[in-house]
């Protein structure tokens, strides 16, 4: 046998025991681990890291998270390479469950975008209405006498996240076709997450939807400078939920099976529970003063705060629920 | 990019109280692109002297391809990967997706071509007399490489400290195949992944920090080279063998 024989026989054997070794520490010795493919928002702004750590201390699972845009992160879910889904986008959830491959979705909290722009404003949209807002940003950005992209003043997410199908949304509510500000010398497409997208929004001094957890976590530590100059308004409520990923989608069986239903549902369960909804509305209370997000479950319960609920379930809801029978699969006690 | 002086000042701060965060990502680097690194050796040197002791169809185009992979970006390996990683791929059901065994694998697979291609080069340098010596000497076809291998022995250090520079520098990989799992579990971040992640959460100061460590790694590997280069120890080394079987053929004669 030749020399390089013998090391290519070692060098097998030695991928073999790093592939092995792995395998069997994650089967056998490590804590089952429950894959989340996540929205950033959730994660960026440190809450998930806060139920995590709590999680973890009362569960034998690790969660692992992974954050992602929602477009990605319902991805991931297709590909069987998530367990549970956390995104903020009603009408890419509304497909998801549609095409088999979510189930038993929950509403658990909502807050809302907003939009942040330069201080001096050139537009003049602060205490404006959405359409309005937007009709100033494109009447400011089409009267710049620069029109060779080197000034802009919109910069979009671009990464088909939650946050960038709610600005489609806008532009298309207020009688723009979106594919068309999207060629306007002033639109900038980051494709990155909503940090990046709000630094290179105060770098060019431009207008960009933000949802407000992300927002309130860099302009409060200073790291931008861009007033929020419209909020609270009903069409910029931002609401987020949970899915569990079936672990019986026709199309992928094989792959779907490996799917962790209980441990999946075992974690929405805590996540309506109510010292968690609480946990939810008091996160970053101490930091910024105001909630990042509010719990959603005992809301809807009540049917209380009006207007927002009637918001939410305008919003949010498909044909009357927050999840219709047909994407159901089991635990009936979350929907009482 | 408000306080950019704070950052740093809180930067320095996190490095020299050795803070557990930091720790914990400095050393899960190490590890993988170590791992990554010993892999690709172990498989890359034997492909190396094949490539170089052989003689055979296609040798050349071999060793153009291996050349133009050097350059492969990580995010373009990081997504084939993925892809044969994921549970609908190929290997999915190794369930081996953001595991630490993907990210060693994927980066080794990233420096097998550097290793392969410096080796090529170091072992085709060796002068041919070496080969012929030993096997006249009585050794065997076997051993007879390895005292070629021996030989080459600095070219190969050199490349295998490239490799790693290569690897803990990378992004695409590690972050598409390991998912940047922070956490409080078995976590998947490593100091580029990490950087990233706290740009983008407004974490500059951390950022800052990791960033600072991640160039002091690159630039100690370096001065190794340097150092290593200077004192000829390598040269000395590999020239080990050799001199001793020209002792032993003057000694027989």
């Amino acid at each position: 046998m030749q020399a390089w024989q013998k090391l290519l026989i070692v060098a097998a054997l030695a991928t073999i025991i790093v592939v092995a070794g792995t395998l069997v520490y994650f089967n056998y010795f490590a804590k089952r681990r429950l894959f989340i493919s996540t929205t950033t928002s959730l994660y960026d702004t440190g809450l998930l890291d806060e139920i995590e750590k709590d999680y973890e201390a009362t569960h034998n699972v690790d969660l692992n998270i992974v954050a992602v845009g929602t477009g990605i992160a319902i991805q991931h879910a297709q590909n069987g390479d998530a367990d549970i889904v956390l995104v903020h986008s009603p009408s890419v959830e509304k497909t998801f469950l549609e095409d088999g491959y979510g189930v038993n979705r929950k509403i658990i909290a909502y807050n809302f975008f907003t939009i942040v722009g330069p201080e001096d404003d050139p537009a003049g949209i602060e205490g404006k209405t959405i359409t309005e807002a937007l009709d100033g940003i494109v009447a400011y950005g089409d009267s710049l006498a620069d029109q060779s992209g080197q000034t802009q003043i919109w910069v979009s997410r671009g990464d088909n996240s939650g946050t960038h199908s709610k600005e489609k949304n806008l532009w298309s509510k207020a009688g723009y076709d979106y594919e068309t500000i999207t060629q306007k010398p002033w639109y900038a497409s980051t494709g990155q997450g909503m940090g990046a997208t709000l630094n290179i929004a105060n770098e060019k001094e431009a207008y960009c939807l933000a949802d407000i957890g992300t927002y309130l976590k860099f302009y409060t530590d200073g790291s931008i400078a861009l007033p929020a100059l419209i909020t609270e308004e009903q069409s910029l409520l931002n609401v987020y939920s949970v899915m569990a990923v079936s672990p019986t989608v026709a199309a992928n069986q094989s792959i779907h099976e490996k799917i962790s239903f209980d441990d999946a549902m075992e974690f929405i369960e805590y996540l309506v529970s109510p010292e968690i909804q609480q946990l939810i509305t008091d996160f970053g209370k101490d930091t910024y003063g105001q909630s990042l997000f509010t719990g959603a479950v005992q809301p809807l319960k009540d049917n209380a705060p009006q207007p927002l609920i009637s918001w939410v379930q305008d919003y949010a809801f498909f044909d009357g629920s927050e999840c219709p029978q047909q994407y159901r699969n089991g635990y009936a006690d979350l929907y009482t | 990019m408000a306080d950019v002086l704070g950052d740093i000042v809180e930067a320095l701060q996190l490095i020299v109280t050795g803070d557990p965060e930091i720790l914990g990502i400095v050393s899960r680097s190490l590890l993988f692109s170590g791992t990554a690194v010993i892999l690709a050796i172990l498989w890359g040197t034997p492909l190396a002297m094949l490539i170089a002791m052989k003689d055979f169809r296609g040798k050349t185009v071999i060793k153009t391809f291996l050349n133009t992979l050097i350059g492969l970006p990580t995010v373009v390996l990081g997504l084939i990967l993925f892809l044969i990683f994921s549970r609908g791929g190929p290997l999915g059901f190794l369930g081996l997706l953001y595991t630490p065994a993907a990210i060693m694998i994927g980066q080794a697979i990233l420096v097998t071509p550097i290793l392969v291609s410096i080796g090529v080069s170091a072992i085709e340098s060796v002068d041919p007399e070496i080969m012929s010596l030993s096997k006249t000497l009585g050794a065997s076809e076997s051993q007879a490489q390895v005292a070629v291998l021996k030989e080459a022995a600095s070219g190969i250090i050199l490349s295998d400290l490239a490799s790693f520079n290569r690897a803990i520098g990378e992004l695409g990989v590690v972050l598409l195949v390991g998912g940047n799992i922070a956490g409080f579990g078995n976590r998947t971040d490593v100091l580029t992944t990490a950087i990233s992640r706290n740009v983008q959460i407004g974490e500059t100061g951390l950022a800052i920090a990791l960033g600072i460590l991640l160039v002091l790694i690159l630039f100690t590997i370096n001065i190794i080279v340097v150092v290593l280069r200077k004192a000829n120890y390598i040269v000395e080394l590999a020239k080990g063998p050799y001199a001793k079987l020209k002792r032993s053929r003057e000694t027989k004669r």
